[in-house]
């Protein structure tokens, strides 16, 4: 046994052998719909994990515990710690992809946007719908090409149409936009570039200047992009940055006298945990909120009486009820049930698998008389999706940090979806050409 | 090695004799078909999609480090960045030529991160340790800039992703799991192969005797500093490849993202671990680095499922997989392979004591 490739033999059977010893129970299938959780309660993005899977935990327990599960069929999930790498989601798709103990899979949250582009094809593959609200390939709105993949509520392009919007309301209207000085501070990633084309397009339409300022991960030293942006004296400042690099933003700008209530943040850049830590100098800030924070919505009274007080909360520090991350978890898992909701209506009061639920996500229609009958009046815009339209709303509110909590500013903004959907249309061509896709043909699937 | 050199001189007469005598390896031969036939047969599309394609890309990333920093001693801190460029390189191929078969372009992105790795052994002519981890480093992100910043590298895409191109072989579609998983274990014994035959020639030697003393190396002749950048371009090749397996095999997708600081780590302790300047020890440390985790969190909802707060039980996984390091790195500082090693001579004596 000298040979290095008997050493090999044997370090690949230890492997392998102790993987076997994983129990493989077979149950005989339940009344049960299956949701697999590729969460992040470790690592470096785990301070907005907790709370966002506790939102869509404490829901769905709401679900199964308050209204009987969906028609009866009750939620079951099982978590993976994938501590947001993208290896590691994939793992955990390729692990419950086929359901848990006879429960099938019927979606599966990516929750980050890279895992969504890695698993875009396996999900098409496997007929799995990957959901990934706010967040996604931009072009896969469009179902044609994409029909497993859906980037809900609101798209990349369509949150640098709401910041732009939100600008031209407080300037008064459309026409003020010509010849303003909007700058967009972006993280510099494959998230931070993505509003790159849109605000190129909406620049051209309108007529504003369209200056774009990198900033390189993690971004924890910006004074030399905000000298820059003092130098340009913007009329608005669109901040899309992540992490760390959106508390450090907002602290630098005001360092360089820029007032607070001329930025507006992206979406990601818009809950607690990047605005608490720039202390003061974040009062007045604003974000987009597909996601709006608070907890005085219905659907947090109700969650208050029956999950939260009972102590069946998945939340450790009931503190973060209704923070905006916690409320990202509550949208997400709503979205789903109306769309298992919506796909029991043809499928008949039972579990579905990938393909019936994605059945149910392009036909799921949540008005405004479900949206008060489900709680989420507020919380969430009127959703219509389609096969060609896997994003639906398209809308969102606008946020203000008054220095203690996020308050409401504005009703839902509705992003220009006409102007940016040939863009999408352009890419996801391009993507069908590239991989040898033929399009749905969405008006034969009425 | 120096044995056989001495029975040799001793009774030259016979030396051809006992130069040709080869026992057949029968465990490797019983390896090969378990890999080849039985798995691909038996394996579902988690074993394949999920444990074993990302366990041997990570372990022909891991002996592309180790001919490097096992073999050669120029420790690299930016393993990461040759798979990168590898995989970038590899996707722009099968991009920008067309009809170029996918073996073609999977070499081609292995000899041009080979030759962005000679580049970046230049200094190693130099600079030495420490010092020259740091200009490893240097590449690492200088890589991962060049392929962030300028759209050419990714095809304008507007998320400065890459996704896999269609995967065929001679006509063949890969793109099923099995069949990813038959073209990246080809590329890992293909590979495996050429290596182990490559430290064993009188290149491989040339670089343990740098790694040893490269002042006593360049005294006996061996030039010095082209043998190190020779192992900085081998190793990028084999990191290139692996990198691009990674992309198009594994992940289907990669972005410069995919290929950070954190990946080099992985890969360095992986032959940490596993053992330096060993070839199955790559093996042994991928196994340890990316399957435990995923153990770890199997037993870890098999044992404690439901009863236990899910956020302690990830963090438990954590502390268990770092305590785990710990214990093997003090147990043998050599590697897990030596571990294995020294049970294997253990049970050949059993039940008899050394």
């Amino acid at each position: 046994m000298r040979n290095p490739f008997q050493r090999t033999l044997i370090g690949a059977l230890f492997a392998l052998g102790l993987q076997s010893l994983l129990p493989t129970v077979a149950q005989a299938a339940s009344n049960e719909q299956f949701v697999p959780m590729a969460t992040y309660r470790v690592g470096a993005y785990a301070s907005s994990g907790i709370p966002w899977w506790a939102g869509e935990i404490d829901y769905f327990r709401y679900i199964n515990e308050v209204e009987g599960g969906i028609n009866g069929v009750k939620l079951v999930w099982q978590e993976c710690e994938t501590e947001w790498s993208v290896d590691r989601i994939v793992e955990c798709y390729e692990r419950y992809k086929g359901g848990l103990n006879g429960a099938p899979t019927a979606f599966f949250f990516t929750h980050s946007t890279p895992g969504s582009y890695a698993l875009m094809e396996k999900g098409a593959a496997d007929r799995i719908p990957l959901i990934d609200g706010a967040g996604g390939r931009t072009e896969s709105t469009d179902g044609s090409v994409f029909p497993y993949a859906f980037p809900l509520l609101l798209n990349y392009y369509g949150q640098a149409s709401v910041g732009i919007n939100y600008i031209a309301q407080r300037e008064g209207g459309f026409d003020k936009l010509k010849g303003k000085k909007i700058v967009t501070v972006y993280h510099d990633s494959a998230y931070g570039r993505e509003t790159q084309a849109p605000m190129a397009l909406l620049a051209q339409k309108y007529g504003f200047e369209n200056i774009q300022i990198p900033v390189a991960d993690p971004g924890n030293e910006q004074s030399a992009q905000w000298r820059q942006v003092r130098q340009i004296k913007p009329d608005w400042v669109f901040l899309r940055t992540w992490g760390v690099s959106t508390p450090v933003g907002i602290k630098t700008a005001a360092r360089f006298g820029i007032a607070v209530d001329r930025i507006i943040g992206d979406v990601w850049a818009g809950s607690e945990a990047d605005v608490i830590p720039a202390g003061t100098a974040a009062k007045g800030y604003q974000a987009l909120a597909p996601f709006p924070g608070g907890a005085e919505f219905e659907i947090h009274k109700r969650l208050k009486q029956y999950i939260l007080d009972t102590g069946k909360s998945d939340l450790k520090d009931p503190a973060y009820f209704g923070k905006v991350y916690y409320n990202v978890g509550l949208i997400n898992a709503a979205i789903a049930v109306e769309a298992l909701r919506t796909a029991q209506t043809k499928f008949g009061h039972r579990p579905l698998n990938g393909e019936e639920a994605r059945w149910g996500f392009e036909h799921l229609n949540i008005d405004a008389a479900r949206l008060k009958a489900s709680g989420f009046e507020g919380l969430l815009p009127p959703l219509k999706l389609s096969c060609a339209d896997h994003e639906g709303g398209g809308a969102a509110r606008v946020q203000q940090w008054d220095g203690e909590k996020w308050q409401l500013v504005t009703g839902w903004l509705q992003a220009d979806r006409d102007t940016l959907r040939p863009l999408i249309e352009a890419k996801s061509a391009a993507y069908a050409k590239e991989k040898g896709i033929t399009p749905r043909d969405c008006a034969a699937e009425q | 090695m120096t044995t056989t050199t001495a029975r040799l001189t001793a009774s030259f007469d016979d030396a051809p004799l006992t130069l040709v005598r080869r026992r057949w390896p029968l465990g490797l031969a019983l390896l090969l078909l378990v890999a080849f036939v039985a798995l691909p047969l038996l394996g579902d599309d988690y074993w394949l999609n999920a444990i074993l394609i990302p366990f041997l890309v990570l372990s022909l990333a891991g002996l592309g480090l180790n001919l490097l920093t096992g073999y050669t001693g120029q420790t690299s801190v930016g393993a990461a960045g040759f798979m990168a460029v590898g995989a970038f390189a590899t996707y722009g191929l099968l991009l920008r030529v067309p009809g170029i078969p996918l073996p073609l372009a999977l070499v081609g992105g292995g000899l041009i991160a080979a030759f962005l790795g000679m580049l970046f052994g230049i200094p190693s002519a130099r600079i030495k340790g420490f010092y020259l981890m740091v200009t490893t480093l240097a590449a690492q992100f200088f890589i991962e800039w060049v392929f962030a910043k300028f759209p050419w590298f990714y095809n304008y895409a507007s998320s400065g992703t890459i996704s896999a191109p269609r995967l065929e072989l001679f006509g063949y579609s890969l793109a099923s799991p099995v069949g990813r998983y038959l073209l990246t274990l080809s590329c890992v014994v293909l590979l495996t192969w050429v290596a182990v035959n490559l430290v064993r020639s009188q290149t491989g030697r040339n670089w343990m005797a740098i790694r040893d003393m490269d002042t006593a190396a360049a005294v006996i002749g061996i030039p010095v500093d082209r043998y190190k950048r020779l192992a900085f371009a081998v190793s990028s090749f084999y990191l290139g490849i692996a990198g691009a397996l990674w992309a198009f095999a594994y992940l289907g997708t990669a972005s410069a993202g995919s290929f950070d600081i954190n990946r080099s780590f992985q890969i360095l302790f992986i032959i940490i671990i596993g053992g330096m300047g060993s070839i199955a020890g790559n093996f042994v440390g991928a196994a340890f680095i990316s399957l435990m985790p995923i153990f770890l969190n199997h037993a870890g909802q098999w044992l404690f499922g439901g009863n236990v707060d899910a956020g302690q039980l990830q963090n438990l996984q954590k502390i268990l997989f770092g305590t785990l390091i710990i214990v093997f790195l003090i147990k043998e500082p050599e590697g897990l392979v030596r571990l294995v090693g020294n049970l294997r001579d253990r049970l050949r004596t059993w039940p008899l004591r050394f």
